[in-house]
């Protein structure tokens, strides 16, 4: 006893120099662990109507490379255009029983009962770029109403006085939500304007040779087009050709959307296109990461939010871009190389 | 006297574009003018060399399903050499090889494997995709290099005005016609689709010619594959995942070349395409919705099917063994 009395304040001390560090990590941020606890081993799969575009290449890189930095599992399947291919991928993917399941939709219907089914098992589901005709837990793309109104803004510049004020589309598919909510943008805008008028909308079916051969006729029905607006850059190549052939580049204006892939920048440069409102897919993917770790953390049941995050778009023309305003495939597949 | 069979399956689809023909010229404005008529064959000039070389399998009695795949990795290969700093002859030349190989490989398959051509050109197409998409390519879409994008555009020539497909096209005509009438190996191709083991019997190399029309279908569709790349500057490989490959079967079928071998030529290709052309101009001068369009297309082949049965119908005579 006399031991302890005498040394009490040495005891004290080493006591307090015990407890300390433990005081401080009580202070310290508990947002990591948090995080960390919520994240970790989560599985993630993105499934897009293919893997080999420039789209869901750009998604797969960002979002991968998120999921795998906070110690997640990234995997990708790869319907190839194919719905009845998609709907068995998505199957088989529900009852693997990942945490968050990433889709791009061929239509508005195909896999709402599968998204219904998914959402049930407790997986959240996020829908990007297609809307379909249910919603899940959120929906990351283009508001592409909104994105056919900025196209339309576009091609009324180009139709201005002096010319015929006669524009063509060239739609995508008619199942399509990103085909369809365009084209009504485009129309409340040239219904509005009594300057100009859509004298012809034929669709691609998303492929550029069909889309020549649609606006091969088109510019020999109407030579006087002042504008075409192409629902998609992967076929406004195609388009562009037509224009090219029918000597009217730089006359007849090329206005498209896409994701903003070098190429678009490049195609923006060379002036085979004139206009494009890019969904900027590094700052899609962004809010798709954002998304993907606030549901994790929730802990709430899948299907409880319905969130809609709709991308900022512009139209860029020539004049607009700026270096590292498109992003690179190429430069992406080297920093994967490297970092593996 | 006038039989009923005379009435072939090739005068009905003739009549049928005649008749559209006719039909749009009055009223929609537009539709007869030089200027969109030449546009109507431009459009229709990938379809029908595609149908030309399927035209030239399918009358020796076999079928390539491969076609649109070798259309489009061939023409990607090429391109994909191209921004890989290979010379344009050698490159054009490593494409050539390749294309060929595919064909011969087809057809060594059929001829000497005996696998039924449809299984056989079927896997082919799936590799010769997955190879392309996998070894060769690095994304879906091949561009064109700079430095060769004035050289190779196709799409700006226009000699007397008429693009440049259209020549080709009439050039792979007249070449396939030239090959099927003129020359001994047409002549066999007949024989060998009209009775394979009679043609064999009197000494016809049925195996070689078999290989030989399929390394021709694989040239076709490389020369296709090649006006793909060459107008639009680039090649996108989601052509695959078209209807195309079903368009060019339909084509041939429909101008009259039946499917059992051994009868039509060039000509009913062309009127096969000429009708598909037409029936397509018209619709988007109209400017028809996607489901319309696709519900009229497929209630004009059904009349062209319906009539070919009333005015040519089957009987033990004219059955054949192996009709699809």
């Amino acid at each position: 006893m006399k031991f302890f009395t005498k040394h009490l304040t040495k005891i004290i001390v080493a006591t307090m120099m015990l407890i300390s560090p433990l005081m401080v990590i009580a202070q310290e941020d508990p947002g990591p662990e948090i995080s960390n606890k919520a994240l970790e081993g989560k599985r993630v799969v993105l499934m897009p109507m293919a893997m080999g575009f420039d789209l869901a290449q750009g998604w797969a890189h960002y979002i991968g490379r998120e999921v795998r930095y906070w110690g997640g599992i990234f995997e990708t399947r790869d319907p190839n255009w194919s719905v009845e291919a998609g709907s068995q991928a998505l199957t088989d993917v529900i009852a693997s029983r990942p945490d968050v399941i990433i889709v791009h939709n061929p239509d508005l219907r195909s896999y709402v009962k599968l998204f219904k089914r998914a959402q049930e098992a407790g997986i959240y589901v996020i829908q990007i770029d297609n809307r379909s005709a249910f919603n899940t837990d959120a929906f990351i793309g283009s508001n592409w109403e909104k994105l056919g109104e900025l196209e339309a803004t576009a091609a009324l510049r180009f139709c201005g006085e002096g010319t015929s004020g006669k524009i063509g589309l060239i739609q995508g598919e008619q199942v399509n939500a990103s085909s369809i909510d365009q084209y009504n943008g485009i129309m409340n805008i040239i219904d509005a304007n009594d300057s100009v008028e859509v004298v012809s909308k034929p669709y691609s079916g998303w492929d550029a040779t069909k889309a020549q051969e649609v606006t091969t006729t088109m510019l020999q029905q109407h030579p006087d087009l002042c504008a075409i607006i192409d629902f998609w850059d992967g076929t406004a190549t195609g388009t562009a050709a037509a224009i090219r052939a029918a000597g009217k580049t730089g006359q007849v204006r090329l206005i498209t959307t896409g994701g903003g892939e070098e190429v678009a920048c490049k195609m923006l440069n060379e002036g085979t296109i004139d206009a494009i409102v890019s969904t900027e897919i590094p700052k899609q993917s962004q809010a798709i990461n954002a998304t993907i770790k606030t549901l994790l953390q929730s802990g709430m049941p899948a299907g409880t939010m319905q969130l809609f995050l709709y991308t900022h778009e512009v139209v860029t023309t020539k004049d607009d871009i700026y270096p590292g305003f498109c992003w690179s495939l190429e430069k992406n597949a080297a920093d994967t190389r490297d970092n593996t | 006297m006038i039989s009923k069979t005379e009435f072939t399956q090739e005068k009905v689809v003739v009549a049928v574009s005649v008749g559209l023909f006719i039909l749009f010229s009055f009223l929609l404005s537009g539709f007869f003018s030089a200027s969109n008529l030449i546009g109507l064959i431009r459009n229709i000039s990938i379809l029908g060399i595609l149908g030309v070389g399927m035209g030239i399998v399918i009358i020796g009695r076999g079928i390539d399903l491969s076609m649109v795949s070798i259309l489009a990795i061939s023409a990607a290969f090429f391109i994909e050499m191209l921004n890989a700093g290979i010379p344009l002859t050698g490159s054009f030349f490593i494409a050539l090889c390749f294309v060929l190989l595919i064909g011969i490989v087809n057809g060594v398959l059929i001829a000497y494997g005996e696998i039924p051509p449809i299984f056989a050109t079927l896997a082919m197409g799936l590799f010769v995709y997955g190879y392309g998409r996998s070894q060769i390519m690095s994304a879906d879409v091949a561009y064109v290099p700079d430095e060769y994008t004035d050289l190779l555009d196709l799409g700006t020539l226009k000699p007397l005005g008429v693009p440049i497909e259209v020549y080709i096209f009439v050039a792979v005509c007249i070449v396939a016609w030239f090959f099927l009438r003129k020359t001994k190996y047409g002549h066999y191709t007949y024989y060998i689709g009209d009775n394979y083991e009679a043609a064999r019997n009197v000494g016809i190399p049925v195996r070689p010619m078999i290989v030989l029309q399929y390394a021709l279908s694989a040239l076709f569709a490389a020369i296709a594959g090649a006006i793909v790349a060459g107008t639009i500057l680039s090649l996108n490989t989601r052509i695959v995942n078209s209807t195309l490959l079903y368009d060019v079967i339909l084509i041939v079928v429909l101008g009259g070349i039946g499917l059992s071998g051994g009868k039509g030529g060039v000509s009913n290709v062309i009127f096969g395409a000429l009708l598909i052309g037409i029936l397509v101009n018209g619709m988007t001068i109209m400017d028809l919705e996607q489901t319309h369009q696709n519900l009229i297309k497929a209630l004009i082949l059904l009349v062209v099917v319906i009539l070919d049965t009333i005015f040519n119908q089957r009987n033990e005579q004219t059955e054949k063994q192996g009709d699809i």
